[in-house]
């Protein structure tokens, strides 16, 4: 039975619960002679309880069976291989297991392969449908234990109400806990690849090391890849792509702001703030095709001639001016809100003095909001940093070590992106070194965004 | 000197300076207005050619001896029929061609696919078997580059043609055998090396399943947090590890998200790749925040009042939720989920990193279908070195950034029509 079919099943299963838990707790109130009035909760919640004890048993069953079926039945596959298969190493043995998963999938003609594959991808499929047969009936055995226990339990004292709100307030927890789970995944799955990646390659080579070219020798006398892993290069790309972003977008994103918050009459506002917004909202796989096409060609063809310089068709510039744009609006609103936290009896001080609004700006109400903007700043820093598809289109791929911004750098996500992109095994060197990319990337960012938002929470508490 | 005095004496800088101040707030302004618009125009103005499609008339003898079909409805006979050989010939016909390397050229001036655009015209018009007729058929993409280009000014772009190709094209347009027409293709198929034969379709179907995937799980997930947060938790230690925790994760740049699902759901759970399946489970991990803290919001918007009164009548906590709070929040909720899903629609980084970067021809019909998506189909294309992939490339965007515009739309207009102020 397919998975979709065993769901509605379930699904339907759980409807009859509700159903019956309903009926049977008022037949059990109608026994007593007061009607409804008899009953502690009202049946709906009888109802819900039954349907929580059909569902919850089944659906935590159906989801560790779907994540163990696999290697269970991998085990016994492999279990039936002839001695001598069993003793390979593990990475032929996880080809032969894709050459059983083929067979069995009918991608082989019949009788082209060894005997024993033949015979173990009959054996996989006999124990797919065992298992999927065995699935439907295990379900179907919990769903009718779990709904005779909540049936027999419905008694006009039963405190039906109490429990389904308990069981509701547990699957509202739940639900938030999956945000630290998803952190703590995070955390796990970079750091438990970067630690086997640190084994090969020494932490203090890949902070401090120069040169990068993530090439592992295949074989021993391979030429050109000597595979050096010194992130240096990466780091000073990703920080030059990311200041040129930002020497574009705080004087904008700030200078709008200040126009939007202290000029701007309110039509002028609701007009002009959506639309720097959009922005915003624009996929920054857009703003990689608007650079690599446009704003690129014109560095190289124009801008660079005109001052006399060389410029790379994948400069630093043109993946740092496009990424600017991109930042204004986050600048923008950011500082836009803390601009407005700024209360007024400090404008109106500063303007009863005499003061013209630009100096009120300049000397009362910027330094009054700095601390906010710089939390502001730090935030769209963080995001410059972690911006992939812009880089990735139209930075280039090699790692020079330079601050020439007319040049070519790559940067982090590029290289994380290049690594990973395509077949992956997660056990050579070159891959492993994207994570160890990702939990730099995640750390920094992670440090800046806790910062900021500290900063900025601390800042709105001063003027509340 | 007096006091005013001084103040007279540079009131006039002053006030030069307030002004100088005032012109650098609208110029960024302007500046932000001007690459909007900018990188609107430069899309368009590239793009819009890519809905039409250049075609080309032949004259076509579907000679029923020829073909060696003697009955249309006859499956059989019309998939073992020379189409390709039907076309080839009309073509030495057409342009009169003895030599043999002229008719290589002949031939690629028609797309690879043109054998089976005269096998469904004679299944559509089974009378035609036995007559000559003239019908247009899809030009290969070079022709179409050239033909679009050849009003402009500084001359049309040759390309890759050949001197003898330019005097056959001179005759077709001389004889007006060549024409726009919309192009299908683009919103019925999926990808393909050949321009004319590319579509969005494929990655329009992939985008779907993955936002069904992402809507499903991260929406009910979403709002029952936030529930929980603004609602159920106590004000303790915990409470503000989970917040400051949403908090950092909504900064958290999207391609860790990537790497998360490599790792956890490729690597950890054996997954296949390129699934909308492993897409939507990432992408839903990325959207939760943003939603949890959208509908949060739209949670403490709702007065405290509406939850006394209901408690006051003896609603439980969960009646009063459920039938009060939940109803009054979920426009602030829902606008706060599209605004999530179009962020999720526009991201490419994490899908990348699971193997949703794929040359997908065939359109997925499920979740559990290899598919690409319709940032990363344009990611694709961008690459492609011919002209016609980056007007395509153009147009996905345009068609990426219309799906865009109006689920942002929806939103505000949900919030206009639905927000009520307290």
């Amino acid at each position: 039975m397919s998975i979709p079919t065993l769901l509605a099943l379930l699904v339907a299963a759980i409807a009859m619960a509700f159903v019956a838990g309903r009926n049977r707790s008022q037949a059990v109130s109608s026994a007593t002679g007061r009607g409804q009035r008899g009953l502690n909760s009202l049946p709906f919640y009888y109802g819900m309880l039954t349907a929580l004890w059909c569902g919850t048993p089944a659906l935590l069953l159906l989801l560790g069976w779907l994540v163990f079926d696999d290697t269970v039945v991998r085990l016994i596959i492999i279990d039936g291989f002839p001695e001598a298969q069993r003793q390979l190493p593990e990475e032929t043995i996880n080809l032969l297991m894709s050459t059983v998963e083929n067979i069995a999938s009918g991608s082989y003609p019949d009788g082209q392969q060894e005997a024993y594959l033949q015979h173990a991808a009959e054996q996989l499929q006999a124990l797919r449908n065992i298992s999927r047969q065995l699935l439907a009936l295990v379900l179907f055995c919990t769903t009718m234990i779990g709904t005779t226990i909540g049936w027999m339990k419905i008694s006009p004292q039963y405190r039906a109400r109490v429990k389904v709100e308990t069981a509701f307030k547990w699957v509202l927890m739940a639900c938030s806990m999956i945000a630290i789970l998803t952190t703590v995944g995070i955390i796990l799955s970079v750091i438990f690849e970067s630690i086997h990646f640190f084994k090969q390659i020494p932490i203090t080579e890949f902070l401090f090391g120069t040169h990068w070219s993530p090439q592992v020798a295949i074989r021993e006398d391979q030429v050109g890849s000597s595979g050096a892993f010194g992130a240096v290069p990466l780091f000073v790309g990703t920080l030059l792509i990311s200041f040129i972003a930002m020497s574009v977008a705080i004087p904008v994103g700030l200078m709008s702001a200040i126009y939007l918050s202290e000029y701007a009459g309110p039509t002028f506002r609701t007009w002009v703030k959506p639309a720097l917004e959009i922005l915003a909202g624009i996929p920054t796989v857009v703003y990689g095709f608007f650079a690599v096409v446009t704003v690129a060609p014109f560095i190289k063809d124009s801008f660079a001639p005109m001052l006399g310089l060389d410029a790379s068709s994948e400069s630093a510039l043109a993946a740092g001016l496009v990424m600017g744009v991109m930042i204004i609006p986050f600048v923008s609103s950011l500082s836009d809100d803390v601009i407005n936290a700024v209360p007024q009896s400090l404008r109106d001080g500063s303007l009863g003095l005499g003061a013209t609004r630009s100096e009120t700006i300049k000397l009362v109400v910027f330094p009054a909001a700095l601390p906010g903007i710089v939390g502001g700043v730090l935030l769209a820093v963080s995001r410059a940093i972690g911006e992939t598809m812009i880089v990735v289109m139209a930075a280039g791929l090699s790692a020079n070590l330079t601050i020439n911004p007319m040049e070519s750098v790559t940067t982090v996500t590029v290289q994380i992106v290049t690594l990973l992109v395509g077949d992956q095994e997660f056990d050579s060197a070159k891959t492993l070194s994207a994570f160890a990319l990702g939990l730099m990337l995640f750390i920094v960012t992670l440090a800046l965004n806790f910062y900021a938002l500290y900063v900025v929470r601390k800042y709105s508490e001063q003027y509340e | 000197m007096k006091t005013i005095d001084l103040v007279n004496k540079n009131l006039a800088k002053r006030y030069r300076k307030e002004k100088l101040f005032r012109a650098y707030g609208l110029a960024s302004i302007g500046f932000g207005l001007l690459c909007l618009v900018l990188l609107f125009s430069d899309i368009i103005g590239k793009g819009y050619k890519a809905f039409v499609q250049t075609n080309i008339q032949i004259e076509v003898n579907f000679d029923a001896g020829y073909l060696g079909i003697t009955d249309t409805t006859n499956t059989e006979q019309m998939f073992a029929a020379n189409f390709e050989g039907l076309v080839k010939k009309s073509l030495r016909e057409m342009f009169l061609i003895k030599k043999r390397s002229d008719k290589r050229l002949a031939y690629s001036l028609v797309s690879t696919d043109s054998g089976y655009q005269l096998h469904d015209l004679l299944v559509a018009n089974p009378a035609w078997l036995g007559t000559t007729k003239k019908v247009w058929l899809l030009a290969d993409d070079d022709l179409d580059t050239y033909y679009k280009s050849v009003d402009n000014l500084n001359g049309a772009f040759t390309g890759r043609m050949q001197e003898q190709q330019l005097v056959w094209i001179k005759n077709l347009l001389d004889n007006d055998a060549l024409q726009l027409q919309f192009n299908m293709n683009f919103f019925n198929l999926g990808d393909s090396t050949e321009p004319e034969l590319a579509g969005i379709r494929a990655a329009l179907m992939g985008s779907l399943f993955t936002l069904m995937v992402t809507m499903v799980l991260s929406f009910p997930v979403g709002v029952a947090a936030a529930i929980y947060l603004e609602e159920y938790a106590p004000r303790n230690r915990f409470t503000d590890i989970i917040e400051v925790n949403i908090n950092n994760l909504a900064a958290v740049p999207s391609i860790i998200f990537g790497l998360l699902g490599a790792a956890i759901f490729l690597g950890f759970f054996g997954m296949h790749r390129s699934l909308p399946l492993v897409g939507g489970l990432v992408l839903t991990l990325m959207t939760l925040p943003t939603i949890i803290i959208t509908s949060r919001a739209a949670i403490k918007a709702v007065p405290p009042s509406i939850r006394e009164a209901a408690m006051s009548i003896g609603a439980s906590k969960m009646q009063v939720v459920l039938h009060h709070v939940l109803p009054l929040a979920m426009p602030g909720m829902l606008t706060g989920a599209i605004i999530g899903l179009a962020q999720a629609l526009g991201e490419t980084a994490p899908l990348l990193l699971i193997g949703m970067v794929a040359f997908i021809v065939d359109i997925p019909s499920g979740v559990t279908d290899p598919a690409t998506a319709l940032p990363v189909q344009i990611y694709l294309w961008s690459d492609r070195p011919e002209r016609s992939f980056a007007e395509l490339t153009s147009a996905a965007i345009m068609v990426l950034l219309g799906v865009l515009i109006v689920m942002n739309a929806l939103a505000v207009l949900l919030r206009k029509k639905l927000e009520r102020r307290w």
